[in-house]
């Protein structure tokens, strides 16, 4: 199975306010949209996070081609267990898992 | 219809001029630009300063200036100074007096203010007006009290009534993103949901066309919708690049909640005009029963230093999980013992680079690093005390064995001394609205002519 990051244009990961993470799958075609759209379920983002699906909001924008999670962030922005100001490092996380 | 031309995402961001002066040969009703943002963390609000360099922030700024003594309409910033705190706010209104001077002009000057003193806050808590947003810290009349800045974001109102002074340059602090784009459409009665929407793409500048970095960019509103249009030659908005900015910083990509009310655009239509414009209709303005403004703060969260050492010895590097945990379990009992200090009175942290640096503990992946750095992280309640188990710790970091049998090592210290001060560090502690009687009640709005006489 590959990499759900060698099969979509961009996956973006950013701070939405200091107290929430969203991460935009850009899939860049309608054939991959569609894969990640069917082949990333909702659980196994939250299991990545470690957290609930329950605290996951998603997004499946046709329009765009652009599968979308928003979850509270791991840590929030800024304290002393927060390792990444910005949030932008957590997409790697959805980029490397696998896609069917 | 109301024109208005945003320069940049943010003022210290950059622009290129001659967009610039495209934008205002088309003669814009306000020049309107952000000048901050939560992003970079709690230490800008926490300290009350601005992220970017003084120089960077005046040369922009004598550029905005100039461009609207050209066309005389307003030039609102919000957000001044990164956070948007009192004295961020100073600090600009100083650079524009400065910059006044040495072009031989002068101007009337809004000055809009979105502190919230400690005690106001906790009153507003006492009273049942100050409601949690998900997720929310637990607050308390305490936790207010620690705060050192607390601010709320301005909307369309607050700023509207500084635009109706008739400034020539208004400085807001904290503002919504969208706001200070917003609030003269609404005020000349352009479609409210078009307003908002418009503001959301526009507010990063020209983030929502093919070429980010030129920066500026026209929106023009009216009763149905609004038009985007980049002022740079080789920029171009598609309707893909401007509806995909809903997604940017926005847990919901089809809901913006705003003081007074959320915009939704779930029905909203973007179609290109021509190769670089793009119309958006149909966007939605739904009003609030109450008028909330959400809160910031930052609250102190003590002292910190950091330590970096390099460990390139093989061995080392194979062991790092087990050498960082016999120090810090060595340093922690000395430091208690010869501070005095029980196990909550600080914190000191290892943290390994090169292995799970950024994610912690939710890192999934391994590989064979060549070297790896270890960050030493000190948190205590006082400089003194910090300072001391930092000391304390150098050695550690330094020349600690694996085991009592084998020669001392010396691992490579990058700097001298290896301790560097962080100073005090904060943490936003308020995800929470504020109900208002008044759009005003929170706010603090003088008018200036600057220079002084």
């Amino acid at each position: 199975m590959p990499e759900l990051g060698s099969i979509v244009e961009k996956v973006r990961s950013k701070n939405a306010g200091p107290f929430w993470l969203t991460v935009d799958i850009f899939c860049g075609s309608m054939e991959a949209f569609e894969r990640v759209s069917k082949g990333v379920s909702t659980e196994r983002v939250a299991t990545l996070f470690q957290t609930d699906a329950a605290q996951l909001k998603r997004f499946d924008i046709p329009s765009l081609n652009v599968v979308k999670f928003s979850l509270p962030r791991p840590q929030v922005q800024g304290t002393r267990f927060d390792r990444d100001m910005h949030g932008a490092a957590w997409g790697a996380l959805v980029e490397e898992m696998d896609v069917n | 219809m109301t024109r208005v031309l945003i320069p940049s995402g943010a003022l210290g961001l950059g622009y290129d001029p001659t967009a610039l002066e495209r934008g205002l040969a088309a003669k814009p009703d306000i020049i309107a630009i952000d000048g901050g943002s939560t992003d970079s963390g709690p230490s800008y609000l926490g300290r009350g300063v601005s992220k970017y360099s003084r120089a960077s922030t005046k040369a922009e700024w004598r550029g905005l200036i100039e461009a609207r003594e050209k066309t005389g309409v307003p030039l609102v910033i919000g957000t001044a100074g990164t956070c948007g705190a009192g004295s961020a706010v100073d600090w600009l209104v100083g650079i524009t007096e400065e910059i006044l001077s040495e072009l031989g002009l002068s101007a009337k000057v809004a000055v809009l203010k979105s502190d919230q003193p400690n005690k106001r806050v906790a009153e507003a808590l006492t009273s049942g007006r100050i409601s949690p947003l998900y997720p929310a810290p637990e607050i308390s009349a305490d936790l207010i009290a620690e705060c050192s800045n607390i601010v709320a974001l301005a909307g369309a109102e607050q700023i509207a009534t500084a635009i109706e002074t008739g400034a020539d340059i208004i400085i807001a602090g904290r503002t919504t993103d969208t706001a200070i784009i917003a609030a003269l459409p609404l005020m000349r009665g352009d479609k409210a949901g078009a307003a908002w929407h418009g503001a959301k793409i526009g507010e990063c500048g020209a983030l929502c066309t093919t070429n980010p970095q030129t920066g500026v960019i026209l929106v023009d509103f009216d009763a149905e919708g609004f038009t985007i249009t980049p002022m740079a030659e080789d920029s171009h908005a598609t309707p893909h690049t401007v509806s995909a900015h809903m997604l940017y910083e926005n847990s919901d990509p089809f809901i913006l909640f705003e003081p007074g009310g959320h915009l939704d655009v779930t029905a909203s239509a973007y179609a290109a005009l021509d190769e670089r414009q793009v119309r958006v209709t149909g966007s939605e303005w739904v009003p609030s029963d109450r008028y909330t403004v959400k809160l910031e703060g930052a609250r102190r969260a003590g002292y910190q230093s950091v330590l970096l050492t390099l460990l390139r010895d093989r061995h080392y590097v194979e062991n790092a999980d087990a050498w960082c945990a016999d120090i810090q379990q060595k340093c922690r009992a000395k430091a208690m013992d010869r501070l005095g200090l029980s196990a909550e009175d600080f914190d000191l942290e290892l943290r390994i680079i090169g292995r799970n640096a950024t994610l912690g503990p939710l890192e999934n992946r391994a590989n064979g690093a060549v070297e790896l750095g270890v960050a030493g992280i000190v948190t205590a309640a006082s400089p003194e005390r910090v300072e001391e188990i930092a000391k304390m710790l150098n050695p550690y970091l330094l020349h600690h064995s694996l085991t009592a049998e084998e020669a001392m090592p010396t691992f490579a210290f990058p700097f001298s001394p290896a301790e560097v001060e962080r100073g005090e560090i904060f943490e936003f502690c308020l995800n929470h609205v504020m109900e208002l009687n008044d759009p005003m009640e929170a706010f603090d709005l003088k008018v200036m002519n600057l220079p002084h006489a």
